[in-house]
């Protein structure tokens, strides 16, 4: 902070204070009452709230439906954010290239991440569609395999994360073209002189050089793929089939809201809280380094 | 002299589109990667392409084997349709406000309290800091039961207010404002103070000029997250008048067997649900992108 040159009593408060409002109403206060639930067990019609310790947590631990959305939670963060970040990577480097277009390329790149996942995902469940949707159709002359989404868990989550990706991917190419072109042509040249060839240079000096993005965006990618993505998972499977795709914040939310089990959501918040404080520390750890190359 | 200096001057250019020839005879990798990006941008439009032109069939054309991937003639009633099934006036009218208030929002009171923050000095400065950053760690699924209870508690289900307020606060905008405030030379606010400028005087006519394209950059970000919310307005709203077109587009959908499969309806509501947002991103690019990076650093 380099000064404070402005002397006021109340002045100072009052611009802060509709953040602060803002912040301590619906961040502070309910986070604190989520904390406070998780131990608890309240009856779903009324009735006094009844304090069971830890007994929320452990139920959520021993049970193989917390378990399975967790495995879930985690294959679809992974495959969505390995799809993105790999091919917003390898876009981008194409776009980098020194090659006219690069603000219409990445216009024609971009504009997905203006969609809605949600209607994003509507538009994929179309694609994917048993019955009239085009991807069935052309694998059908290759497979005789029922490519149905509807009775396999696996394809079902393969729709969620294309979609998912498919929105995010413009994102990715937006941070790591604005990575590629932070890296000075002399450093590229000078491996060049020293006989490295393209794909040399690529691996020994690009990559390591935007780590950093690459980085961020593992972590950017992970967060939105854990608490970003209800919506596709609403609008699109519903968790299903089965409980294929019920990934953690849909679950915490049909247990709360449906279930009405409002000690076991709370647990759940609870947990979520844990790992997005954690991603957040990282990126935060990590966010110094970002800018220094 | 001047022989040999016309020489030089011939000589020199020659040589360089000599090697400039030897070292690409012809543009074959340049070719290449325009081949492949045009590949990226063909298969990155392709569903948005095809869900334009399942909004244009009628419904014997949308189950037709083997699909019909060119537009058909059907576009006006479709749209026609989908926007009377759906209430689409009024979706679209509710994502406007709730977009456009979510981000003029942010912006106030984030630019408000980065100048206090950073113009003066104030016991709790620290704290508030510290209570905007950790804002980052709340994400709605994580408290999400008691939120819904204070929103009913104040009576604000199903309400504008209930809709923006709680989605204002934030920490990036704020990050941005600061950042941008402490690159601005300490002579400029001297000068105003000398010319008799108060506090809000100086944030009126000099920071918030001198703000705007961070404001253009923020606006559109915000916009598109305002308008692309889902879970927040899907808790707090049970009434047909206030449902957002994300969530409202729902109705389109047939889940049981026996509904006509009427994709086309459903396409063309999707097609206008996200024409707003993704219209503003081609034509606010710069901006876009911009607002993307510097909020992210």
């Amino acid at each position: 902070m380099k000064r404070a040159v402005f002397a006021n009593r109340w002045l100072p408060y009052l611009l802060v204070l509709p953040q602060v409002l803002v912040t301590v109403v619906f961040f502070f206060w309910p986070a604190a009452k989520s904390l406070y639930l998780s131990v608890f067990k309240s009856p779903p019609f009324g009735g006094r709230d009844l304090f069971v310790g830890l007994d929320n947590f452990t139920a959520l631990v021993v049970s193989p439906e917390y378990y399975d959305s967790v495995v879930s939670s985690f294959v679809f963060a992974g495959g969505v954010t390995g799809l993105s970040v790999v091919g917003g990577l390898v876009v981008a480097a194409l776009a980098n290239q020194k090659i006219r277009g690069l603000t219409f390329y990445r216009t024609a790149l971009l504009w997905p991440y203006g969609i809605a996942p949600a209607i994003a995902g509507i538009i994929f469940l179309f694609i994917f569609h048993p019955a009239y949707g085009i991807l069935p159709y052309f694998l059908s002359f290759v497979t005789a395999y029922e490519f149905n989404w509807l009775l396999r868990g696996w394809i079902a989550m393969a729709l969620v994360i294309t979609a998912t990706a498919w929105t995010h991917l413009g994102y990715n190419i937006a941070f790591f073209l604005a990575g590629l072109q932070a890296i000075p042509g002399s450093v590229i040249e000078a491996a060049s002189v020293d006989g490295a060839g393209p794909v040399r240079r690529f691996t020994a000096i690009v990559l390591p050089l935007i780590s950093p993005v690459t980085f961020y965006l593992v972590v950017v990618n992970m967060v939105f793929a854990f608490f970003g993505s209800f919506q596709m998972i609403h609008a699109v499977t519903q968790g299903g089939p089965g409980h294929s795709t019920e990934i953690m914040v849909y679950k915490l939310w049909k247990d709360g809201f449906i279930g009405l089990d409002l000690g076991s959501s709370a647990a759940q918040s609870v947990i979520l809280m844990a790992m997005v404080v954690g991603l957040t520390v990282l990126q935060f750890r990590f966010a110094e380094k970002k800018v220094t190359y | 002299m001047s022989t040999l200096a016309r020489e030089g001057a011939l000589a020199r250019p020659a040589r360089m589109v000599v090697a400039e020839r030897r070292r690409r005879p012809f543009p074959w990798g340049s070719l290449t990667v325009h081949g492949l990006l045009l590949l990226a941008v063909a298969v990155i439009a392709f569903p948005l392409y095809y869900a334009f032109v399942i909004s244009t069939q009628e419904v014997s054309e949308v189950i037709q084997k083997p699909p019909r991937l060119l537009p058909s003639v059907h576009l006006v009633e479709n749209y026609y349709e989908a926007w009377q099934r759906s209430g689409m006036g009024r979706l679209l009218l509710n994502s406007m406000i709730v977009a456009v208030g979510v981000a003029v929002g942010k912006i106030s009171i984030s630019m408000l309290s980065a100048f206090a923050i950073v113009y003066f000095q104030f016991r709790g400065r620290q704290l508030v800091f510290w209570m905007i950053f950790i804002t980052l760690m709340l994400p709605i699924p994580v408290r999400i039961l008691p939120t819904y209870e204070v929103i009913g508690n104040l009576g604000w289900l199903n309400t504008y207010a209930g809709l923006t307020v709680p989605l204002m606060a934030s920490a990036t905008a704020t990050f941005l404002f600061r950042q941008f405030y402490l690159t601005i030379p300490n002579e400029l606010v001297e000068a105003a103070q000398l010319d008799g400028a108060g506090p809000l005087r100086f944030l009126w006519s000099i920071l918030m000029p001198l703000s705007w394209a961070n404001v253009a950059a923020l606006f559109v970000v915000l916009f598109i997250y305002g308008w692309n919310e889902y879970l927040w307005p899907l808790l707090i709203t049970d009434t047909e008048e206030m449902r957002t077109v994300v969530i409202g587009l729902e109705s389109l959908i047939p889940r049981s067997g026996t509904e006509l499969p009427t994709w086309n309806y459903i396409m063309a509501g999707a097609m206008m649900a996200l024409l707003p947002p993704v219209a503003v991103i081609l034509f606010m690019q710069r901006w876009f992108v911009r607002g993307l990076i510097e909020s992210e650093k």
